[in-house]
């Protein structure tokens, strides 16, 4: 049976992906204040290795890698409604690319388990 | 905390201080610049011990192989020896041949060296002026086609580079220079692509050499060039880009200042707008943005918010030279 990141395509779809996703939230309002002075490449190459995860492609994620990366910014006010509205985007993305709903729902659902690391909390119930 | 080996001399780091600030506070000499991580300058060999990454990001392979690294962004987790790499970097003896004025601030140098070195239109080189200081100039010339090297030279008030290229600079002034560098370059290979560049200020010496080995390359596509400046005395070339839009059908030249009186041609709006005004779709564009850091970081999250793909936006921000913290 093929992974869910065989079948979205791959490192190839990663790459358009990263592209439509990175675009919808450098235009967002509600969240691209958190990306002013940052280096674009740098960016996106951490958001390629971000979507791969969420693809449930190979990936070397550690849940304290991401609650190191968002320590000062969770410090500044990063919460759950900028979370959400990064979320909100990448959904967005893949119905453009028109990825069938079912696969969007399983991607976010792994997006979904980084939010405590990425807001710095404990897991519920731990 | 770590230390640096240098010469068989150690030197102890503070928490978080690079090797280039550890190495000076401890009265060693280091020649620097932009202290960024760009010019090169800085470089050092490492002869045991592991460099982090950043250190070695804008290296070529197999420079990161010989184990070279800037010690200006390297901040080592365990003790390092180094070496000196003068030679890493070629150095180049050169001759001014002409030096004439652009504008009220911006000073042309061409110079000669024989053989010219291999270079890409768009890049940069390091000039050790006499009295030992180190800038970082955009090439404006375009190899195979010109028989010199150019460079245009902004005259900032005070400025060591500045003073030199204003009132020393002569036909017949030798010039070390090293390089070049820079990965800001003009890129072959699908003459269909429409182009934009867009520079502040000198920013305009890399997109001319840019603009010119496009040209001569039989670029097809559209080609947009953008040059802003905060009044209309800081434009300059001005007469020879309208020379080259009329020659070239696929070329439109695009001035714009933010003060002073509107005058034919020349938009008086910020070139970001200017731009969105003009191409309010980048899809499948080439963009170069060159200049102020400040106009270059913006542009580059614009460009790409208005459909270029990040791969095929280039930039060189020109970061001003960094003094040592006291």
């Amino acid at each position: 049976m093929s992974t869910l990141y065989e079948k979205l395509g791959g490192e190839a779809a990663v790459n358009a992906a990263v592209d439509v996703f990175y675009r919808h939230v450098l235009s967002d309002d509600r969240i691209n204040y958190w990306f002013d002075g940052i280096d674009m490449e740098r960016q996106a190459a951490k958001q390629k290795a971000f979507m791969t995860m969420a693809f449930g492609g190979p990936n070397s994620y550690t849940g304290d890698d991401m609650r190191k990366a968002h320590a000062h910014l969770v410090e500044k006010g990063l919460n759950d409604s900028h979370f959400d509205a990064v979320a909100e985007n990448l959904s967005k993305s893949l119905q453009e690319l028109a990825v069938p709903q079912e696969s969007i729902d399983e991607v976010l659902a792994i997006v979904e388990t980084t939010r405590d690391d990425v807001l710095g909390r404990m897991p519920a119930g731990a | 905390m770590p230390a640096i080996t240098l010469e068989s001399q150690r030197f102890e780091l503070e928490s978080g201080e690079s090797v280039l600030a550890g190495l000076e506070r401890h009265g060693v000499e280091m020649p620097s610049s932009c202290r960024s991580g760009v010019c090169h300058t800085c470089m050092l060999r490492a002869v045991s011990g592991t460099v982090p990454p950043q250190s070695q990001s804008t290296l070529k392979e197999a420079q990161r192989r010989q184990g070279l690294f800037l010690s200006c962004c390297c901040v080592p987790e365990a003790d390092l020896e180094a070496a000196r790499c003068e030679d890493a970097l070629q150095q180049i003896d050169a001759t001014v041949t002409e030096r004439d004025w652009l504008s009220e601030s911006v000073v042309r140098l061409r110079m000669q060296c024989d053989p010219l070195p291999d270079y890409e239109a768009g890049q940069f080189m390091n000039v050790v002026f006499p009295d030992g200081a180190i800038r970082s100039y955009s090439l404006a010339s375009v190899p195979g086609h010109d028989a010199f090297l150019e460079f245009q030279i902004a005259l900032l008030k005070g400025g060591k580079a500045s003073t030199w290229a204003r009132d020393a600079a002569q036909a017949g002034s030798s010039v070390r220079l090293m390089g070049p560098l820079g990965s800001c370059v003009y890129l072959g290979g699908a003459p269909e692509r429409p182009l934009l560049l867009a520079g502040t200020g000198t920013g305009l010496a890399p997109l001319y050499g840019i603009l010119r080995a496009a040209l001569a390359d039989g670029h097809q596509g559209p080609i947009h060039l953008f040059h802003g400046s905060l009044r209309r005395e800081g434009l300059y070339l001005v007469d020879e880009l309208r020379a080259l839009e009329a020659a070239h059908d696929n070329l439109q030249y695009h001035p714009g200042i933010l003060h002073g009186e509107a005058e034919e041609g020349i938009a008086t709006e910020a070139l970001d707008a200017l731009i969105a005004t003009r191409l309010p779709s980048l899809k499948d564009y080439r963009v170069y943005l060159c200049g102020a850091p400040e106009f270059v970081q913006m542009m580059q999250r614009k460009a790409f918010i208005a459909g270029a793909s990040l791969q095929d936006i280039h930039a060189d921000a020109f970061l001003p030279a960094a003094q040592p913290k006291d």
